[in-house]
């Protein structure tokens, strides 16, 4: 009787083992898969060629990806700059200064904006910001847009990294122990300056990671980005210029890429550009914030 | 000097509080209202019919369906493979385990990596196999989706769990499986909220099931047949030059808001109420 316990939990000990590691190596699997999948263009086009040539003319065989490249470049960094100022004020306000029932009002709200599915960001995008900007912005500064613009999905993309960056930086500066903000208090400091000199000062590599980890969330938008971006495959030169982001060029050419051999392993390669730099970033932030010795969001 | 300092910070603080909640108003205001003009009995009780989408009758239940197919059962799955994980992590392996300390990175890592990746990675493997849009490979991909958000939010329950208690069960003679008993009911609402999380994850998803899932108008009566989804129809829709077309991706739109404010609401509700039998 014993020995059938024991054996059934070694049983599971290795089910549940075995489990474990497989589901682990999805990461790897996905690399492996992505690769083999791109090396067809990889061994026709170099690296560079690939990474830095502007001609996406795929039914001719040429695959630039450069103008992609510095679409996600554009909405990515546009969008982080405008979120990072109001997520850093809003979880100061939450974390230094806000009364418990002010928390009790935010969190829920942070937790519909963290819950709600691109798609509908997408549609958000579609009947406020496009208009909005078409209208309001744009003529102001060039004779006519429609909307679809960097802007527009860097606007967008921005709403959708808020809710996680406002509870990274909430978790981040709670790290940060009572005495030490009592200390500067006692010492005639005012809160905010309390903030910026120990509290900020503190946490410095957790935001940064935290920022890291924002930023690797925006570059894979998709279906929101894909609606209101423009998909003109064009350098983009200011705000107001559609755009192409990789992975809406993945989404929108799923169907097409059947056809043609070389397109379907370039579309494979752009996913791989995009899992390569979303890993690293990834792997940097989490090890910083590991380091910060706290299990974030 | 420094008190005027502090008083326009305070001020910044403010503003940036009311642009948060402004776009948390501005979302659902604009959903419920467009949504709510374009809603009707109709919609959510058909099948498309032939003139669909060129405004004749019709309705989006095939998404309905197909959104909830997907959904249920690759939330089992993901129960399924992520719940045996977890008690690995946290109970047959030491805290100081290298093995667990990669593993939870993986799964950060996992967690991080955009569903446009996973869906071109599942393309890739179903052209593979020779498998066609489906909803066996819809069902697939989204499971490999929510694995990582099932055993992080759960595990970071569990890591909270006292070692005393599971300790006082070793010393009474139970094997590490028997013990898997108490580790369960201590963290059941938590499995449940992410449950909840897991199940938001999936039936948002749109990029994922784009490749794999495909879309069609009836309902799939085979896991091999293509099945429609919520979040594809209101993209599809969307895309239609006709605004009585639109008008119908605006009350998908509307129905699945609505799902995953109940499901956001229901998380924090079960976090609350049934957190009591917990030993802190």
């Amino acid at each position: 009787m014993k020995s059938l316990r024991i054996i059934k939990d070694k049983v599971a000990s290795g089910v549940m083992c075995s489990l474990t590691i497989t589901s682990l190596l999805l990461v790897v699997f996905i690399g492996i898969g992505l690769y083999w999948k791109a090396s067809p263009i990889l061994s026709e086009h170099s690296l560079g060629d690939l990474l830095f040539s502007s001609s996406w003319r795929p039914f001719k065989g040429e695959f630039g990806f450069f103008p992609f490249l510095s679409a996600t470049i554009w909405v990515t960094v546009v969008a982080v700059s405008w979120v990072l100022p109001i997520a850093l004020l809003t979880a100061i306000f939450l974390t230094e200064y806000a009364k418990s029932f002010v928390r009790r009002y935010v969190f829920p709200a942070l937790d519909i904006l963290a819950a709600l599915p691109s798609v509908i960001y997408g549609v958000w995008g579609t009947l406020v910001i496009v208009p909005w900007i078409s209208r309001s912005v744009a003529p102001y500064f060039i004779d006519f847009s429609a909307g679809y613009t960097v802007l527009a999905a860097s606007i967008v993309g921005g709403v959708m990294i808020l809710p996680l960056l406002v509870s990274l930086f909430v978790e981040i500066f709670s790290t940060v122990s009572d005495d030490l903000r009592e200390a500067s208090c006692a010492l005639g400091a005012t809160k905010w300056q309390t903030t910026k000199l120990v509290v900020l000062k503190k946490t410095i590599p957790g935001i940064l990671a935290a920022l890291v980890l924002a930023i690797s969330r925006a570059l894979g938008e998709t279906i929101a980005i894909l609606m209101v971006c423009g998909n003109l495959p064009q350098v983009p030169h200011s705000l107001l210029d559609a755009c192409y982001p990789i992975p809406a060029l993945i989404a929108n050419n799923y169907g097409e890429m059947l056809s043609l051999p070389l397109y379907e392993s370039a579309l494979m390669f752009a996913a791989l550009i995009l899992f390569v730099v979303v890993l690293l970033f990834n792997l940097f932030s989490r090890l910083v914030l590991n380091r910060m010795g706290k299990q974030l969001v | 000097m420094k008190f005027i300092e502090e008083k326009i910070i305070k001020l910044l603080m403010i503003l940036s509080m009311i642009v948060v909640f402004g776009f948390v108003i501005s979302i659902i205001y604009t959903i419920l209202v467009r949504g709510s003009a374009a809603m009707s009995w109709e919609m959510i009780s058909q099948l498309p019919s032939g003139g669909f989408y060129i405004g004749k009758e019709g309705g989006f239940l095939n998404a309905i369906v197909g959104s909830l197919y997907i959904v249920i059962a690759s939330t089992v799955l993901g129960l399924l493979i992520s719940i045996p994980v977890l008690f690995y992590l946290n109970i047959y392996l030491s805290q100081k385990s290298k093995l667990a300390y990669f593993a939870r990175l993986a799964y950060d890592v996992l967690f991080g990596i955009p569903s446009i990746v996973y869906g071109a990675f599942a393309f890739a493997i179903m052209i593979f196999f020779g498998l066609r849009t489906s909803l066996l490979s819809g069902i697939i991909v989204i499971t490999l989706l929510i694995i990582p958000v099932l055993i992080r939010s759960m595990d970071e329950v569990a890591r909270d769990f006292p070692r005393e208690i599971l300790e006082a069960s070793f010393s009474l003679g139970a094997t590490r499986l028997e013990t898997v008993k108490v580790l369960l009911r201590q963290i059941a609402p938590g499995i449940v909220t992410a449950t909840l999380l897991a199940v938001g994850r999936a039936i948002g998803d749109a990029a994922a099931v784009l490749f794999t899932a495909g879309y069609t108008d009836t309902i799939p009566t085979s896991l091999s047949q293509p099945v429609a989804t919520l979040p594809l129809a209101v993209f599809f829709q969307l895309s239609s030059p006709s605004t009585e077309v639109q008008d119908r991706a605006y009350a998908a739109a509307l129905v699945l808001t609505i799902i995953v404010l109940v499901l956001s609401v229901s998380g924090r509700f079960i976090t609350r109420r049934f957190s009591k039998n917990k030993v802190k």
